[in-house]
């Protein structure tokens, strides 16, 4: 039997997410999606798959049938938002999984430290540049102290919808703080941008660390050792090119790391990596909540 | 009269790599203003919050260079640029606790929607606001015009059309002046922001104000990104003899781009080879030095890597791919 579970926000988030959970997961049952617009393609898109949806957001949410039964609720809404969602869904006792750069709850990046909140009421997913990039710059710390990454994170202009639009700020800061948090780094950089180039290109993420010289092969081994493992869940995750060294003029090795990311192409299409690497995050963290009975 | 915004201590960056020293701002933000211009920009060239290993570390932070300038103005509006994705308000919050008054808020000629919060923002702050739409080549009249509206409806007190990889023709900048002119409302400003990588910057400024344009980007011996910006004291000239009113004295600009600015550009900044293939294939004029070091470091031809950008569409802050092209360049030939 599968566990139940809700999403909150049918844009492209929440939708990528409940194709995921529909087809995907053997062990979690996508019961809900809320939105806030009655015409969000996402709501038709949970309707034409059987899935019980509300336009009235969490309220609409609370009132539906399946409610009762739902033991995690996946926010993909925004931040703002996102603060109210907490406390409501705290209140029903149920556990959040947060897709927004909110950063209520400590940061989750699944291949880097899966384990290390599971007890938390609300787990944060900190963002796709995060999702994308943390696991480059751990596997970089690990070998030698980072002590400055920096990441570029470049999606396709359609992939980003109106939230994610109206979360620039949070992105940049949320991303930058879990790059040192559970990245490693000791100072660190996000930034993120948008192209509108036709045909839409594939999400790109270029991370950038700066550290003493080290052993230049046990970096890069390293770093094709997290690639493999990203994979497990992100198939679509892959190094562009070598991994790059030289020395940067302050005399610290510069390692920079050139990052392709195709999607599962679940919501949207292949270009779409950026929603991809979130979901899959989003996925993995509530499916390890199930494996060990914290649902 | 126009508005003549200088830009020698933010696009200037670029040519510089983001060197100036405090000593050089304060001199230069001394003479732009005792020559009379209506603002002065100065940050980082990739905005507040620009310095990094993508774009450059600058030899200063934003605050420091910004401090300097407030130290010496007595006239010109203190304004800043930002990128939202590379900075937040919170920088923006910080600039105008040391001073700046006047903020452009940039994005890619199609996102002007990431930049609602920060337009809001800044006119929370009681800021003179200016909407920035980047590469605007890349989108047509109508479409830049809708998106100025946009910016427009934010709260934007101007919308400029910057031509960021100096590759707009005479009439492609009128077309969109015009459709601004169409579409705004008649208090909101229209500016504009040219490269020289086409040797139109002047001409094309000339264009924009003839069509409606009331605020122009210019500076100091052209000094900018690229093969520069539209030079002041060219513009000035210009002006004068078109009767054009605009605030400023020709011979102390003259006098400041021959002595202040022109002895510190390590490369020159002028159309060259390089140069003209930003405009020509139609590349952000900022990654020029970048691909420089790139086409030094791995053996490419610069002139290849702009080029493969430009066919790539590549948009503004995108510097990181210019060594992943230069690697797949190398690994072809």
């Amino acid at each position: 039997m599968k566990t139940p579970v809700a999403i909150l926000g049918s844009g492209n988030i929440g939708t990528d997410l409940m194709l995921k959970l529909r087809h995907r997961s053997p062990l979690l049952a996508c019961a809900a999606l809320a939105g806030i617009d009655p015409a969000s393609p996402g709501l038709a898109r949970a309707r034409s798959e059987d899935i019980e949806t509300t336009h009235r957001g969490i309220e609409g949410l609370l009132a539906l049938d399946c409610f009762e039964s739902v033991r995690i609720v996946f926010d993909a809404t925004t931040a703002a938002a996102h603060r109210h969602h907490d406390e409501v869904l705290r209140r029903h006792g149920k556990r959040i999984i947060d897709l927004t750069p909110a950063a209520i709850g400590p940061y989750v990046v699944p291949v880097v430290n899966l384990d290390a909140h599971l007890e938390a009421p609300n787990i944060n997913n900190v963002t796709c540049g995060g999702q994308a990039t943390i696991p480059m710059v751990h596997a970089v710390s690990r070998v030698v102290p980072v002590d400055y990454a920096e990441v570029v994170c470049t999606v396709a202009s359609r992939s980003a919808g109106p939230g994610t639009r109206q979360n620039i700020d949070e992105f940049t800061r949320t991303t930058a703080r879990a790059l040192e948090v559970i990245g490693g780094a000791a100072r660190a950089k996000a930034i993120i941008i948008l192209n509108p180039a036709e045909p839409p290109l594939h999400m790109r993420n270029t991370i950038f660390t700066l550290s003493r010289p080290a052993a230049e092969a046990e970096i890069a081994s390293s770093v094709a050792a997290m690639v493999t493992e990203l994979q497990t869940y992100v198939p679509g995750y892959r190094l562009k090119q070598a991994v790059q060294f030289h020395r940067h003029e302050t005399g610290q090795l510069q390692t920079s790391i050139f990052v392709c990311l195709e999607g599962a192409g679940d919501h949207l299409q292949r270009y779409a990596g950026n929603l991809d690497v979130m979901t899959s995050a989003a996925r993995k963290t509530a499916e390890r909540l199930v494996v060990k009975g914290l649902a | 009269m126009i508005y003549v915004q200088d830009v020698t201590l933010r696009d200037g960056m670029h040519p510089l790599r983001h060197q100036y020293t405090l000593e050089q701002v304060r001199v230069i933000a001394r003479a732009l203003d005792d020559a009379g211009v209506s603002a002065i920009e100065v940050c980082h060239g990739d905005g507040l919050n620009g310095s990094s290993l993508n774009y450059g570390f600058g030899r200063h932070t934003d605050l420091e260079w910004i401090e300097a300038a407030a130290e010496v103005l007595e006239r010109a509006a203190l304004t800043a640029l930002m990128l939202p994705g590379i900075c937040t308000t919170d920088d923006l919050r910080a600039a105008h606790g040391v001073g700046v008054r006047s903020v452009r808020v940039a994005t890619h000629c199609t996102e002007a929607d990431i930049a609602q919060q920060h337009i809001e923002y800044a006119r929370g702050l009681g800021l003179d606001v200016s909407g920035f739409l980047m590469m605007a080549h890349l989108a047509s009249p109508a479409e830049l015009a809708a998106q100025a509206r946009l910016m427009e409806s934010y709260g934007a007190h101007c919308v400029y059309v910057t031509d960021s990889a100096g590759a707009l023709l005479m009439h492609q900048v009128a077309e969109r002046i015009d459709a601004y002119r169409q579409t705004l409302d008649p208090a909101t400003g229209v500016g504009i922001h040219c490269h020289d990588n086409l040797s139109l910057a002047v001409a094309n400024s000339v264009v924009a104000i003839q069509n409606g344009a009331n605020r122009v980007d210019a500076s100091l011996a052209g000094m900018g990104a690229g093969a520069g910006n539209c030079p002041l004291e060219v513009f000035v000239a210009v002006a004068n003899r078109l009767g054009l009113e605009h605030g400023c004295e020709l011979y102390p600009l003259m006098d400041a781009a021959e002595s202040l600015v022109r002895p510190l550009q390590d490369r020159p900044v002028r159309v060259d080879r390089e140069s003209l293939t930003l405009g020509y294939a139609g590349v952000y004029s900022s990654f020029l030095r970048h691909a420089e070091a790139a086409s030094e470091r791995y053996g490419v031809d610069a002139r290849d890597i702009l080029d493969e950008l430009g066919r790539r569409k590549m948009v503004g802050g995108q510097e990181d791919m210019i060594v992943d092209v230069a690697l797949d360049l190398a690994g072809r030939s």
